[in-house]
Order: C-alpha cells, then structure tokens, then sequence
C-alpha cells in the first residue's frame, strides 16, 4: 500500500491500459476542433495544454527530484519576454523566438540553480522565490526594455517560415494543433526524462539523497541538471503563452503565478505527468467560473488548495486512483 | 564636509529604523522555522494584517498607542489559530505540507485584506506626540523614525532577555536545538508550538502597525515583506537571536543606502550580498553549519 501511493507513475489509472487510454486521450484533443464551434473553448483548451506543459515542468523539480522550487514562473515569464522581444525587434519567427525562449531560460535555469541548489530543503525554497522576485522587480524595472509595468504589447503569431512558405498561425484551429503538438513532444520528452537511468538517479535524490551521495553520485550535478530542463520547459511554456496571449506583463512573473502553477502540480498530483496537466486544467476551469461571478478567485483557489494539501494529498490522481481501485475491488469480490 | 556626514548620519538612522522593523520579522519566522522546522511563507501576510488591523483600531479607537498594543494580541490570536486548527494536524507528515499550506493561506489573506480594505494605498498617521521632526546632524527627521528605532532596541533587547534570562525561554532554545530531547523531559511541546507561533506571528503583527506610518499600507506589502524577512533569514542564519538581528542590520542598510545611492540596484544589492554570503556560507553568517 505504502508502495502504490508513494511510487510516482500514480498506480492502475496510468499503469493499466495506459496505451489505449492515451491514444483515445490524443484522439479526443485532435477531434475537439472538429466537435466545438466555440472559439471560447478552443481558446480555453489551448491555454490548458500551454499551463499543463508549465505545471509539467515544475513538477520534474517537485515531483519527482523532490525540489520544492517556489519560483518556477520566472522561467515562464522570462521565455515569455524572450520570445515576445524577439519577435517584435528581430522577426516573428516560430523557431527562433521558440529556440531563443528555451536557451534564455536555460541559462536563467543554470544562474539561480547554482545558487539556489547550495542550499538544501527550506531555503532553496526561499532561494527560489527571492531569485524569482528579483527578475520579476528586473522585469518591472526596465521599462525601455520590458515596458515596465505597462508589459510588453503587440506581440505577433509566430509564423513557420521556410523561406518559400511562410505559414502563419493567426487562425485558432492551427494555432491549437501547434500547442497540442508542442505538447505531446514535451511530454512524450518528460515520459522519456523520468523512465531514463537519469529520471530514476532524481527519483533517488527525492526518496534519500544522502544514500545517492553514499553510492556515489554528485547529486548537486544532477539537481541542477533537473533544474535547467525544468527551466528550459518551463520557458518552452512561456513562449507559447506570449504567442497564445500576444500580451506579457511582469504579473506573469509574479509570486502568485508560481504559486498557482505549484497549486496546479499539487492538485493534480505530484509526482506523475498526467497530474500537473489535470490540475491545469482543474485551475483553470474553475477560475473561468469563479471569475465571472466573483472577485474573490485568490481565497477560493487558496482553499481548493489548502483543501487538498490536508485531506487529498495525493491529488486528483490519487483520487482517481482510489476510486478505480475501489471500483476493481468492488468487481472482485462479486 | 559635515552636510555629507549630515547626508550618512540621516541614512544611517533610516537603516536603522528599517533594521529594526526587519529585524522584529525575521526573529519571528526564525523562531518559528527553528522550533517547528516550518518556513511560515504567510507570515509577510501577517506583518500586512498587523498594519490593516492597527488601520482598524485606530480608526475605532482613535488612539495609536491602544492600537500598538492591540494589534500584536490580535495577530497573535490569528496565528495561534492558524497553528491549533491548520498546521498540528500536519506535524506528523513533512515540512513540505505545512509549507505548503501557509503559502496557501497567504493567498487567502491577501485576497481577504483585499476585500475587506480595497486595493487603494492606505496610509496610517503617525501618533500625534510624535508627527513632528526633530534635528540631527543638521538636519530634520522625522520623531516618529527615532521612536521606531528606540522601540526597536527595547524589543530587541526584552527579546535577548526573555530567551536566555527566562525558564520559557530556555525551554525554547532548548526546543529549537532538539525538541524529542525536550519533550521527553516532560515539557508540553505542543503548548510551546503554539505559543511560539503566537509570538512571531503578534511581532510580525506589531512590525506591521508600526511601519505603517512610515512605509504605507498598499497592496502587495506582504510578499514584499516576506522575500527580504526571507533574505535576511538567510543571510543571517537561522534560529538564533543573534543571526537575525545582524542579518536585518546588514540587509536593512544595504536596502537604505542602495535606494538612496543607486536607486535602480537597491534591490539588485541586496541579492549581491545573499549570493556572496551563500557562497561563502551556505547556512548564513551566524547559522549552524549544515542546516
């Protein structure tokens, strides 16, 4: 039992006909532009998949190498500006803001590991939030470049040009296929990180990493080698966002949206790649809802959250889990 | 030159004045993470309760001074909640969770303080004995600085004496150094947890009521608040007296002059001096080594 609620793969739901399950998964998002005819949706869905890719991303230093990082949306923001200035002051181009985004952040991701990650348990968390608040007062502080408070306007739709054929994604449907796309390569990549003999050495460090130290790895190399790939996705989401939202304000690099895209992970389930992307879309539904009938978003996330910090820790996969269990149980005996 | 000395002398006590107040926050979370290992990341939303209720009770009493002692009661009656009905029924699951739980409550106070006061910039006068200023080193500054400092040092002091020269004070120290050891002897750890809770959260209270007056009310105070109380922390070390008190010197008049000098770097310094001190000591200047 103690096995199956702390071993990260989240149990029977991802476990058992996991290939089925994917492929019908996969299926649904590639139909649902054919289904809908609401722009609404569509919209929602692909800011969705661009959040779950963030959530995903933190939840590699969280989940899985056990780094509570506290300030994952100053890779968010910083791919978002990056790719957002590089689109506006050199050419709207889907690779090269995309590659531009992913390297910033990368080299972002190395500067504050290195120094965050000298610190163990608490104060690389405090670490991670004074760094992440420090780019966000950099970000509102140099207006001529940033915009300041103001953020940074007008960005354009990326277009995949090779030379001849400039594909442009100013229509939703394409702009969604590309994210879904974008998507399932990062996860598919992740999937491919954390079932890797590297994955397990970070699954170690999470469990006991005095023993990983004991058996004889540098366990600092790997954590900051988590924590440039964490970045690197995290600024990969970024850079969608600036494309999805053509609009970036340093709020984007705020506490709070680390704090929501950590409540997305936690929600959804820690330790497991489908959880993050659940909680992303959990968080994001309901804000849609709660924000057209009331202000008071920040206090009902913050008690969905307290909610399962206390009586669900495992998240909704661990729910989900509980209950196919249950269901399977139930069928077993009779 | 003395108008120069006059220009230093003036910043110097502005450090010092915001030394204190900082000073007051991170003894508090320091306390706090070292009894109960919990890094409190609503207590910055403590400090900004402390400065919207003294708001409240000054405007219902109209007396600053019984909203400076009221304050700290009612702060500290929230935090002693938080810790009976929140964070004990997590002690036995990890930190992580009651971590977790305060950066959550911290949402839930912001938006809370939010609601209830406005997003607006509030400001709270100073008390009436004290709105004037006074000259010093040629020039003017502003009473009520000299009396935050003033008051800053009492507390400061009556805090050094209430933890070495008292038994619940030894009992804390002996807490935050091994609490099984503790409560094998006999001791209620559990009342001490609690306790403990309650006095950092009513000093972050009262830091609150009496910045109000010289740093304003507005929203976004708490985690500005809370990343330097977090900065000082760990530039100082945790769990000691003596840690927190020299980190907010430093972190305090690194912040001070850095505004006043190169008013684009202030914050920029103030990562400088953590980063140099990181490198050079992981657990802080007065840390244990290894935390």
């Amino acid at each position: 039992m103690s096995l199956e609620t702390t071993y990260p793969a989240g149990g029977v739901f991802v476990r058992s006909g996991k290939l089925v399950f994917w492929l019908v998964m996969l299926a649904a998002l590639a139909a649902f532009p054919i289904l809908t005819t609401s722009a609404y949706s569509l919209s929602t869905l692909t800011e969705i998949l661009i959040f779950g890719i963030f959530a995903m991303s933190l939840d590699l230093l969280l989940g899985y190498t056990g780094l509570i990082s506290f300030g994952h949306a100053a890779f968010f923001g910083v791919g978002a500006y990056t790719a957002g200035l590089v689109a506006i002051k050199i050419a709207p181009n889907m690779l090269l803001t995309m590659a531009a985004g992913i390297v910033v952040c990368a080299i972002a991701a190395f500067v504050i590991g290195f120094f965050s990650i000298r610190a163990a348990g608490v104060f690389f968390l405090m670490l991670t939030l004074a760094f992440s608040q420090m780019v966000y007062a950099i970000a509102h502080q140099w207006t001529w470049l940033t915009g300041g408070s103001n953020g940074l306007a007008g960005i354009p739709r990326p277009n995949l040009s090779v030379p001849s054929l400039p594909i442009e994604f100013y229509d939703p449907t394409k702009f969604y296929y590309i994210t879904l796309g974008i998507f399932v390569i990062s996860l598919l990549l992740l999937k491919r990180i954390v079932s890797s003999p590297f994955g397990h050495v970070l699954l170690g460090i999470r469990e006991n990493e005095g023993r990983m130290k004991a058996v004889g790895y540098n366990t600092r190399n790997f954590k900051l080698a988590a924590f440039v790939i964490a970045g690197a996705f995290g600024g990969l989401s970024g850079v969608l966002y600036s494309y999805f939202n053509g609009f970036i304000s340093p709020s984007e690099l705020y506490w709070t949206m680390s704090g929501q895209v950590m409540v997305m992970v936690i929600i959804g389930g820690a330790g497991t790649l489908v959880g993050p992307v659940l909680g992303a879309g959990t968080i994001l539904l309901l804000q849609n809802i709660v924000s057209s009938n009331t202000e008071r978003w920040p206090t009902i996330m913050g008690m969905v959250f307290i909610f399962f910090v206390l009586l669900a820790r495992n998240g909704i996969t661990g729910l989900l889990d509980k209950v196919w269990h249950g269901a399977r149980s139930q069928v077993w005996k009779h | 030159m003395s108008d120069t000395l006059g220009f230093y002398g003036i910043q110097f006590l502005n450090g010092m004045a915001y030394s204190l107040l900082l000073f007051l926050l991170a003894m508090g979370l320091s306390l706090i993470f070292g009894m109960m290992d919990v890094m409190n990341l609503a207590h910055g939303s403590l400090y900004m309760i402390g400065a919207y209720v003294g708001l409240f009770f000054l405007g219902w009493t109209g007396q600053f001074w019984i909203a400076v002692v009221l304050v700290p009661i009612a702060v500290g009656i929230i935090g002693i909640i938080m810790e009976a009905s929140l964070l004990r029924p997590l002690y036995r699951r990890g930190h992580l969770d009651q971590v977790l739980l305060t950066f959550g409550l911290s949402f839930v106070f912001m938006d809370m303080v939010k609601w209830i006061w406005g997003a607006d910039i509030r400001s709270l006068p100073a008390p009436p004995g004290l709105a004037k200023s006074a000259i010093i080193f040629g020039r003017s500054f502003p009473e009520y600085r000299l009396f935050v400092i003033v008051i800053g040092l009492i507390l400061a002091l009556a805090l050094w004496a209430f933890l070495e020269r008292t038994r619940l004070g030894a009992v804390i120290r002996a807490g935050v150094a091994d609490k099984e050891m503790v409560s094998g002897l006999g001791i209620n750890i559990t009342l001490v947890f609690t306790l403990v809770f309650g006095l950092g959260a009513a000093l972050a209270g009262l830091s609150g009521i009496i910045a109000g007056p010289v740093l304003g009310l507005y929203p976004g105070m708490d985690f500005e608040t809370l990343i330097i109380t977090l900065i000082v922390v760990v530039v100082g070390g945790l769990g000691t007296l003596k840690g927190s008190f020299w980190g907010a010197i430093l972190i305090g008049q690194a912040q001070t002059f850095g505004k006043v000098l190169v008013p684009d770097f202030a914050l920029l310094i103030v990562f400088v001096i953590m980063a140099i001190v990181l490198l050079a000591r992981p657990s802080g200047l007065f840390g244990k080594e290894a935390a």
